[in-house]
């Protein structure tokens, strides 16, 4: 090497988790050279999954969720100013207020944003918002507390079944309108979807399936309510659009990389790729904005909106920045998230929609706990547990290995009678809310690309 | 002090819930949920918390970054 | 030496002081059968994996020698849940948890800590200046025993034969050869089930008369789940009394003997109490209370690293050797109260981990702080100490120490 790695000057775009633990790792890893943190939020790295929960439960006030750091950093802070440009040949980032930052390495974390309400006027209307960041959050706990007669959520993915289920337990009437068939299809496919419908219906939420709104309505310049589809109407004071995620990726758009609607490509050790497909060696990137190669599924770009996958990524790609060629490692983690919500505990291991089968393999759905394992022609690919996280480690592996699916007899709580039935996932462009997971590749019989907004 | 649990890891077993219950509280049979900004009478609760969870998955500290701006 | 004797030789008394070698000698094995058809398992990865496999069931009842195992018992008899599988295992543990417990009793344990200090206190001052201690019976056994009894509501008049009764079942898992096993057995069945009646007539009076403590209300609790049965209610109660009894003074005594054998961790404990929570994580790996989980059965045939593990064969998963896994943790045999990263097997792990938990926790940090502060400088008079017989809840039975001359 004819440079030193552990030095030089390092610039992160995105001050969020991503950003934040890859910081921490490189200077872990011993760099000691200039690193500078860009964000486009005034806030210091704060936690975004207590935003839908804790937060509108009135348990945490938006602005309490920063998060710890791990070390010190010694960095250069850029907050509240965005990137804009990219000129990978000189090695420089443009910012919004004009300035220009050398790198000698990039780290890309520019996350991904609320998908707005595609009508900019209706999206307007005093009462209307997107949740995603902790302004966003502070914004809809506020609205909350003046305990509106009803809240309509717009799209039923995760946040917006978490922002349900707080409206619910705060005695609020709310409205769900999904243009899906059911809540959660798009991470969890149309069988576990099922099972959430009844959930939200049991819990009181006024769920509106196959629907979508077609206006939001105002008076005066405040939300009055909404005409759906189906020809209905209702009245609602608050309306939260969860309409899934836009990936940052526009300020890259004359920087020959290969960044798009998708997201980032990158390869295993979350190099960049330019437009041409040619790996660089001195661009990386790291969370909700990257899709990489995954072995597991078929090594297909997969772009995870997960807090799990954004640390791991994160590690990986500030080890890799500055390590030499043959020290540099994968990333392979197993994707996996969670959720809260109606008082339950939903995690996933793998990808679910990576799927065509989906047995109830263990619990008790009735009590509302139960595992759920998802198989892709024959292997098993994903598995969904409701309160029974303690078994999600024993699925982890069979998933690692490339278990055969249905995964065999034996577990002691398994529900009798159950066969593998189609995990029934849908096409995306037929939902709301965007998949949480994006797999991005091209395998023929599969459609699974996030191309144009719904609603 | 903040603190953050990696709630993939998180199984439920609940010990920050029984040593710190006024920072992490238990949402039904499982979730947890807690209070991201930690006051200062329990700091060493959420410590205990922290050596006591079965799978290491509490992260307590100060706020990333201050100090630094 | 063969693996295939390698269990008798773990159980043999003569091995208690130190049967780490054996554990190390089961890990280059992974996995080792043994004569009896047993299959013990001491790697960390391998273990964890096990406590997280759905197929591995608690209940001995699946056992291919199921019926010679349970002679003697009343198969309708209600078990404990630590005998039993989800569904059940999973009903009657969240019962058992409403009144102990988040989520519906956050705070009960929490608030016991000046109960306990008091306790702590209480006997520390009872130590005088006495030069001679037996930190067991003087007070590693009288702390958690008052602590049990108080939250479970037992009238301290009664302790004495309840004591008696824990120190029966407890032998009935010595599983040492020497002596008549089924013999013992019995003894043990006989002393839990007058444990049971005992504790069975006692919530019967506090159905009538609740007292605020855990029985009574267990007793009169009414949640989503039902209330427990009396037969239940006598399975639970008489599974946290003696688990309470008799795990928790192993803890402590092993901490006071590990401390003594380790002057500079006692100095750094000294110096520095913030430490001490760190320190009992790293005492349950170094010295777990509970060594092994005798009773896991596989309800499949299973396969650990290579090896399988047919159906209703005996599985008995060794904990405190994946605790000392090079694999898992860097310098296993040192202990360092500082510790990073120590997700240990201490109280297990999955759906069947240690359900009293925060309460030894708690009582651990506690008793080590205010003894340390109360003994001044001490030393060990045996080392090693003479053990309980028990293989499986190992720890002296006395530990003598003599104040002055040692560290403080």
């Amino acid at each position: 090497m004819s440079f030193d790695l552990k030095d030089g000057r390092i610039v992160i775009v995105g001050a969020s988790l991503a950003g934040l633990r890859a910081a921490e790792t490189l200077r872990e890893k011993g760099f000691t050279g200039s690193l500078t943190l860009v964000g486009e939020e005034p806030e210091l790295p704060y936690d975004r999954p207590p935003l839908s929960k804790a937060v509108l439960l009135g348990r945490a006030g938006a602005e309490d969720c920063g998060l710890p750091g791990r070390r010190s950093l010694d960095a250069h802070w850029r907050l509240g100013v965005r990137a804009t440009g990219l000129d990978p040949e000189a090695r420089r980032l443009l910012l919004a207020d004009g300035e220009q930052l050398p790198y000698d390495r990039l780290l890309i974390a520019t996350g991904t944003r609320a998908r707005p309400w595609p009508n900019p006027e209706e999206a307007a209307l005093d009462g209307v918002l997107t949740l995603r960041t902790s302004q966003d959050a502070a914004r809809l706990a506020r609205l909350l507390d003046a305990r509106p007669h009803r809240v309509l959520v717009v799209g039923a993915g995760f946040t917006g079944s978490e922002i349900a289920s707080a409206c619910r337990e705060r005695g609020l009437d709310v409205t769900v309108v999904e243009r899906g068939r059911a809540p959660l299809i798009g991470a969890l496919g149309g069988t576990v979807g099922a099972w959430a419908i009844r959930l939200q219906r049991a819990h009181g939420v006024d769920l509106r399936c196959g629907v979508t709104v077609t206006a939001l309505l105002g008076r005066n310049g405040r939300l009055s309510g909404a005409e759906l589809s189906d020809g209905s109407r209702i009245d609602a004071e608050v309306a939260v659009v969860c309409l899934g995620a836009v990936r940052n990726t526009e300020w890259l758009a004359d920087s020959g990389l290969a960044a798009g609607p998708r997201g980032v490509a990158c390869d295993a050790g979350c190099r960049v790729f330019t437009m041409y497909g040619i790996v660089t060696d001195d661009v990386f990137v790291a969370g909700d904005v990257a899709r990489f190669p995954h072995p597991l599924f078929e090594y297909q770009l997969i772009a995870l909106e997960h807090w799990g996958n954004a640390i791991a990524q994160a590690e990986v790609a500030a080890h890799n920045m500055v390590s030499p060629g043959p020290r540099r490692r994968p990333h392979l983690a197993v994707p996996s998230f969670w959720s809260s919500q109606f008082g339950l505990n939903i995690k996933s291991v793998g990808v679910p929609t990576f799927s065509d089968q989906v047995i109830l393999a263990q619990g008790s759905p009735g009590e509302r706990r139960l595992v759920a394992v998802y198989g892709y022609r024959g292997r098993i690919t994903a598995a969904v547990t409701v309160d029974r996280a303690k078994w999600l480690e024993h699925y982890r592996h069979l998933i690692e290995t490339a278990a055969p699916f249905p995964p065999g007899p034996g577990a002691a709580d398994h529900l009798a009678g159950q066969e593998p039935v189609p995990s029934d996932v849908p096409d995306p462009r037929v939902l709301s809310h965007g998949p949480t997971v994006a797999l991005t590749g091209h395998l023929p019989d599969w459609r699974l690309t996030l191309l144009r907004p719904a609603g | 002090m903040r603190v953050v649990v990696d709630l993939n890891r998180c199984q439920g077993y609940a010990q920050c819930a029984f040593l710190a219950p006024r920072v992490f509280e238990l949402h039904g049979e499982e979730a947890l949920l807690y209070t991201p900004a930690v006051p200062n009478d329990q700091r060493e609760r959420v410590l205990q918390a922290v050596a006591a969870c079965p799978v290491q998955a509490i992260t307590a500290g100060e706020q990333a970054g201050a100090g630094e701006l | 030496m063969s693996t295939d004797t390698l269990f008798r030789r773990i159980t043999d008394y003569a091995n208690r002081p130190d049967p780490y070698p054996l554990y190390a000698e089961l890990r280059e094995h992974g996995v080792a059968r043994q004569e009896d058809g047993a299959f013990l398992v001491g790697t960390y990865d391998e273990i964890t994996a096990l406590l997280h496999d759905p197929r591995v069931s608690s209940d001995v009842r699946n056992r291919d020698d199921a019926e010679e195992l349970l002679a003697g018992e009343d198969p309708a008899a209600p078990r404990s849940f630590i005998a039993l599988d989800d569904p059940e295992h999973d009903r009657l543990r969240r019962l058992a948890m409403r009144r102990f417990g988040p989520p519906h009793t956050p705070g009960r344990i929490d608030a016991l800590r000046q109960d306990i200090t008091a306790i702590a206190e209480d006997l520390a001052r009872g130590l005088g200046e006495k030069q001679h201690i037996d930190i067991v019976d003087d007070f590693a056994f009288p702390l958690p025993v008052a602590v049990i009894c108080r939250l479970l509501g037992v009238p301290g008049e009664d302790v004495p034969q309840v004591h008696e009764w824990a120190d029966a079942v407890v032998a009935g898992l010595d599983f040492s050869p020497e002596e008549e096993p089924a013999e013992r057995r019995r003894t043990a069945l006989q002393a839990r089930q007058a444990m049971g009646v005992y504790l069975g007539e006692l919530a019967r009076t506090r159905r009538e008369r609740p007292t605020g403590d855990l029985l009574s209300q267990l007793a009169n609790e009414d949640g989503p789940d039902g209330r427990l049965t009396d037969g239940e209610l006598m399975s639970t109660a008489t599974l946290l009394l003696i688990a309470g009894h008799e795990t928790t003074v192993n803890l402590i005594t092993n901490g006071v003997l590990t401390l003594g054998r380790h002057p500079e961790a006692l100095q750094r404990l000294c110096d520095d109490p913030e430490l001490m929570p760190r320190a009992v994580e790293e005492l349950l790996r170094f010295e777990p209370p509970v060594q092994f989980l005798p009773q896991r059965t596989p309800l499949a045939d299973i396969e650990v690293a290579g090896v399988t593990v047919p159906k209703g064969a005996p599985l008995i998963l060794v904990l405190a050797s994946g605790n000392r896994d090079p694999l898992r943790f860097p310098e296993p045999d040192r202990f360092r109260p500082d510790r990073e990263d120590n997700q240990h097997l201490g109280f297990g792990s999955g759906v069947h981990s240690c359900f009293g938990a925060p309460l030894a926790r708690l009582e651990t940090q506690i008793a080590l702080t205010v003894l340390l502060r109360r003994l001044g400088s001490w030393r060990l008079l045996a080392d090693p100490p003479e053990y309980r017989r028990s293989p499986v809840l190992r720890g002296p039975r006395h530990l003598p120490v003599e104040r002055g001359g040692g560290v403080s």
